[in-house]
């Protein structure tokens, strides 16, 4: 009992795992399926950097060979998954599309790829983002635009544009991004799809090429709230090769979403709902918050009172730590090296100069000032004190609510070039995800419908540290009520 | 013209011994094939993390405790900025604001007034020690240059003493004792020669009688005791005549050119770096446990003036004795070990160390001393042979010979002896006590002193009642005699 193409592309991962387990389909055939749509429909997104049919398929037919001789490593073996061009797999391009790095491949793989080899699933190709991860559309990358598939004039989101896009085209059933300020939720919410930004120390960041470290994390992206739960567990865990990952024993959210639940109380912070948000995004909320009373749930209004404070908080500890975590790319021992250099510290400049991209070259700046001796006071070790504050804003909530509901973005998708121009105005379209980094918590977007104009709108739910199965499950809820039924018209081509 | 007073305060750099590097498994060495010791957390590879490594702290702590320095609750992190091609991160992982050990003092001893006699003992006061990453090694050719990150990751503690020395003599004490110490406990090899101590001075001068300090010159990479000595007197003698013709010297770090013998400017305190020093995010603040801490207190090693003095209390060790065999590790524990078979005769067993074994070391074949690594000889079979002397079974005259033969062999003295037909003679009483009348007659004074009450005095007729034996003489026997003589 075969399954075709589209009944392939619209499955989820799960239950492609499931057909694998029973035998009515192959990795093979699973992934020739996802390869044909891809290599049919992404001349139009620009969703991966890179992407080799070989390669896909003689993992996956290493995968069907385990599969016949019963000796498969886990019962997600076969499915693949696409990362994000900043995951680190030996011998696989680590771009971070940037020309700094260009073709640089991995010397190793870090734990999160790692666990995905472990458990046999199958690496399918690099995805596009902004440039070491900073921006909010993709159009940062140095390689390629990647444009949104509900509408090829608008951006996917960013930073993790490549991995929301690709999910929502079906050109893969899931993918990993990372999330250092939203860029995991924006883009989902920008192109429909459901992504989860785990709690700080959940998920390992040895291999994940740092922006900001004490901000990063890496996530998954997928079409069901299940789905990313099983991507999230699978890349969860103590980790030995990274200091910040959380030690404990964890719940897997996969399971604890099948537990018997009661709906419970929802924060709606009233600082998110000032000036600048989009009425039809006004009125899904509504929507999304009748449902959950719908389903049971109280929703109560919060207050997050250094909400505006997050914004520039976040633009001095993500500055202060990129311009450091970058400083390695120096055209020394590997990237680019300047042909022009005259001597050592001008090969520093002429390499850098040339290797990095704009946007890049204006956080390491700032960055490098707030840190600079005289300002570190006045910037860093202030920011430093008021993220304190914020994460204390969100403890405070949760003692009266189990999570915390929001937009995840003030407007739904851009059109790619109209914020270029306007750093503030593109640091802006993050400003309901970032205070989630500052307080290290979970937070998943879930898409919630369509604009007038066809755009994806999604909600943000905020979770208590490390509780991202009780979270998902108020997610799970909703999807169960109003599934997300949509399709961009690039996927229904396909 | 004033006279001026040197102010020193040094920056000392040891390699800590581990086996791993300070923040990843890679191995630590030295001599190995470039760029052998790294992997890609030492490369700084993308999206690689620092783990600590327990060993250094570890390590690092036993340096505080046994300075005395407070062990913090506490301890963190940072970055230190800086962009140069043997730095691989272009950051220095080290600790700015939260160093693991706060404060300690180091006892030195200057030299005496002659080599057999004890100099002045004087207390230095630490600022801190913190730990940090060494860098890569940088070598130039004329067209490009090549980089070994060998060295890059390497537990590194950089000990920073309180402006507490005067003089140059004072700065290379502090450096003797900081080796002997942490070559003893095992917690640096201190090799100056393999860069496993490194040194940066700070000098002023200022005239004798004036409380405030004048500007510092900071001079960098002294690789050598000599280094660090010219390099201060160099400076102290510079500043000395910039003020003498009424000018005033500039804080600034300068570079001493062992080759040129002098020092020049390298940048000016406006030309100072900016590290843009943050706490570093991907190390959490270590809260080291406190009773592990006491743990290591427990083991370590004496220290080296404490030992020095009870070796001089307890056994009676002169200091020509102690000064060689406490200042090196390997000969205390030799000493140590010896004492541990036969330890009823310290003096004799800490003398054939001192002075036989070190003799013998210095005309082995090759360069320098024999490594102790390589003498045959055991403390053991040195214990067993000074047992034989005090059993009259040797004579030390014997065992001129015998201890060469150990030495080259590692034979026990016992079996050199069975081989080589070597015994103490029964003594003919006869013989023996025609011999010491004899002596007495050619020094009647000695006996006359000898009952007067100077003990002692009997001892000048060894030396001709040996001659006149050709050493057969058992000396216990001869002294027996001689006092039955006298008294008589």
């Amino acid at each position: 009992m075969g399954m075709d193409q589209s009944a392939i592309l619209e499955a989820s991962a799960l239950a492609l795992a499931k057909a694998l387990h029973n035998g009515d389909i192959t990795s093979r055939e699973i992934c020739q399926a996802f390869l044909d749509a891809a290599e049919k429909g992404d001349s139009e997104v620009g969703a991966f950097l890179k992407l080799n049919r070989e390669t896909v398929l003689k993992s996956a037919d290493a995968s069907d060979e385990r599969r016949a001789n019963g000796s498969e490593l886990s019962p997600l073996d076969g499915v693949p998954v696409a990362l994000k061009d900043n995951i680190a797999i030996e011998g696989e391009t680590l771009s971070c599309a940037s020309k700094i790095l260009g073709e640089f491949k991995s010397p190793y793989t870090g734990t999160v790829a790692g666990r995905l080899l472990s458990a046999g699933m199958i690496p399918f190709g690099r995805l596009n983002m902004d440039e070491f991860a900073m921006g909010s559309s993709t159009e940062n990358s140095a390689f390629q635009k990647t444009r949104n598939p509900w509408n090829t004039e608008h951006a996917p989101g960013g930073s993790s544009g490549g991995s929301a896009a690709a999910v929502a085209s079906r050109f893969c059933p899931w993918t990993l991004g990372s999330d250092t300020g939203g860029s995991i939720r924006q883009p989902a919410a920008f192109c429909g799809v459901v992504g989860l930004k785990p709690t700080y120390g959940r998920v390992s960041r040895f291999g994940l090429v740092a922006f900001a470290s004490s901000l990063d994390q890496i996530g998954p992206l997928g079409r069901s709230v299940e789905d990313v739960a099983t991507l999230l567990d699978v890349i969860s865990g103590h980790d030995p090769y990274d200091s910040t990952s959380y030690p404990g024993d964890l719940e897997p959210a996969s399971v604890q979403l099948h537990m018997p639940h009661e709906p419970g109380t929802l924060g709606v912070p009233k600082e998110y709902f000032g000036e600048g948000i989009d009425p039809e995004i006004s009125q899904h909320m509504e929507k999304v918050a009748n449902a959950y009373r719908d389903l049971g749930y109280t929703i109560k209004e919060i207050s997050l009172p250094h909400t505006e404070l997050a914004v520039p908080t976040y633009y001095i500890i993500a500055t202060a730590e990129a311009s450091s975590n970058l400083s390695r790319f120096d055209g020394i021992r590997y990237t680019h090296r300047s042909e022009k250099s005259k001597d050592a510290i001008d090969l520093y400049y002429q390499s850098r100069g040339e290797g990095f991209g704009p946007e890049v070259k204006r956080r390491v700046i700032l960055g490098s000032y707030v840190l600079s001796s005289g300002y570190y006071d006045a910037y860093y070790k202030r920011a430093q004190q008021v993220r304190t504050l914020i994460r204390n804003d969100f403890l405070n909530a949760f003692k009266e609510v189990d999570a915390i509901l929001t937009p995840t973005t003030p407007t739904p998708a851009f059109k790619i070039g109209e914020k270029t121009d306007d750093p503030i105005s593109m640091y802006l379209a993050d400003i309901f995800t970032i205070s989630v980094n500052l307080a290290g918590l979970p937070a998943v977007s879930m898409p919630c419908g369509l604009t007038e104009n066809r755009l994806p709108v999604g909600f943000q739910l905020i979770g208590q540290p490390f509780e991202e199965g009780r979270m998902l499950q108020i997610a799970q809820a909703y999807e169960s009520a109003h599934p997300f039924k949509d399709h961009p018209e690039i996927a229904s081509q396909a | 013209m004033p006279e001026y007073e040197a102010v020193i305060g040094l920056e000392v750099h040891v390699q800590l011994k581990t086996a791993s590097k300070m923040f990843t498994d890679a191995p630590t060495g030295f001599g190995q094939p470039p760029n052998s010791l790294t992997n890609a957390v030492v490369m700084g590879m993308p999206g690689t993390l620092p783990v600590l490594n327990k060993g250094a702290i570890e390590q690092a702590i036993r340096f505080g405790l046994i300075f005395n320095s407070e062990i913090p609750e506490r301890f963190q992190w940072d970055r230190k900025n800086y962009f140069y091609p043997d730095s691989p991160k272009n950051y220095q992982l080290t600790q700015m604001d939260a160093p693991v050990c706060m404060g300690g003092e180091v006892e030195i001893e200057l030299p005496g007034p002659s080599r057999n006699q004890m100099g002045e003992h004087k207390v230095i006061h630490l600022d801190h020690a913190h730990l940090e990453e060494d860098v890569g090694k940088l070598t130039h050719f004329t067209k490009d240059s090549l980089v070994d990150y060998n060295r890059a990751g390497t537990p590194l503690l950089e000990i920073v003493t309180k402006p507490d020395l005067h003089s140059a003599e004072e700065a290379v004490a502090l450096l003797q004792s900081i080796r002997m110490h942490l070559v003893e406990a095992g917690v640096s090899d201190c090799d100056m020669e393999k860069g496993q101590m490194r040194c940066d001075a700070n000098v002023s001068v200022r005239p004798i009688g004036q409380e405030a300090l004048n500007p510092r010159a900071e001079m960098k990479n002294l690789n050598s005791i000599t280094g660090v000595k010219n390099a201060i007197n160099y400076e102290i003698r510079r500043q000395s005549r910039v003020y003498d013709k009424g000018g005033s010297v500039t804080q600034e770090t300068r570079r001493w050119d062992a080759d040129l013998g002098r020092t020049s400017s390298m940048r000016s305190k406006e030309e100072a770096h900016d590290y843009r020093y943050f706490p570093d995010p991907d190390l959490l603040p270590v809260h080291f446990p406190r009773d592990r801490v006491e743990e290591l207190k427990a083991d370590l090693p004496e220290g080296i003036f404490d030992r020095q003095r009870r070796y001089a209390e307890q056994f009676g060790l002169p200091y020509t004795v102690t000064s060689v065999i406490c200042y090196d590790h390997e000969l205390a524990q030799f000493f140590e070990d010896g004492m541990a078979v036969h330890g009823k005769n310290p003096k004799v067993l800490a003398n054939y160390i001192a002075n036989e074994l070190q003799r013998e070391r210095s005309q082995a074949e090759g360069d320098g001393n024999l490594p102790m690594a390589d003498v045959k000889l055991t403390p053991e079979a040195l214990a067993r042979m000074v047992q034989l002397i005090d059993e009259g079974k040797l004579t030390k005259h014997l065992a001129r010979d015998v201890f060469i033969e150990m030495f080259n062999t590692g034979k026990e003295a016992q079996v050199i002896m069975d081989e080589q037909g070597i015994k103490v003679e029964e003594q003919d009483a006869g013989e023996l006590e025609q011999w010491c009348r004899d002596a007495i007659e050619g020094n009647p004074v000695a006996a006359q002193q000898f009952r007067e009450g100077n003990e002692k005095a009997i001892n000048s007729y060894m030396g001709p009642i040996m001659k006149a034996s050709r050493g057969k003489a058992n000396p216990q026997a001869v002294r027996e005699t001689l006092i039955k003589i006298i008294q008589a």
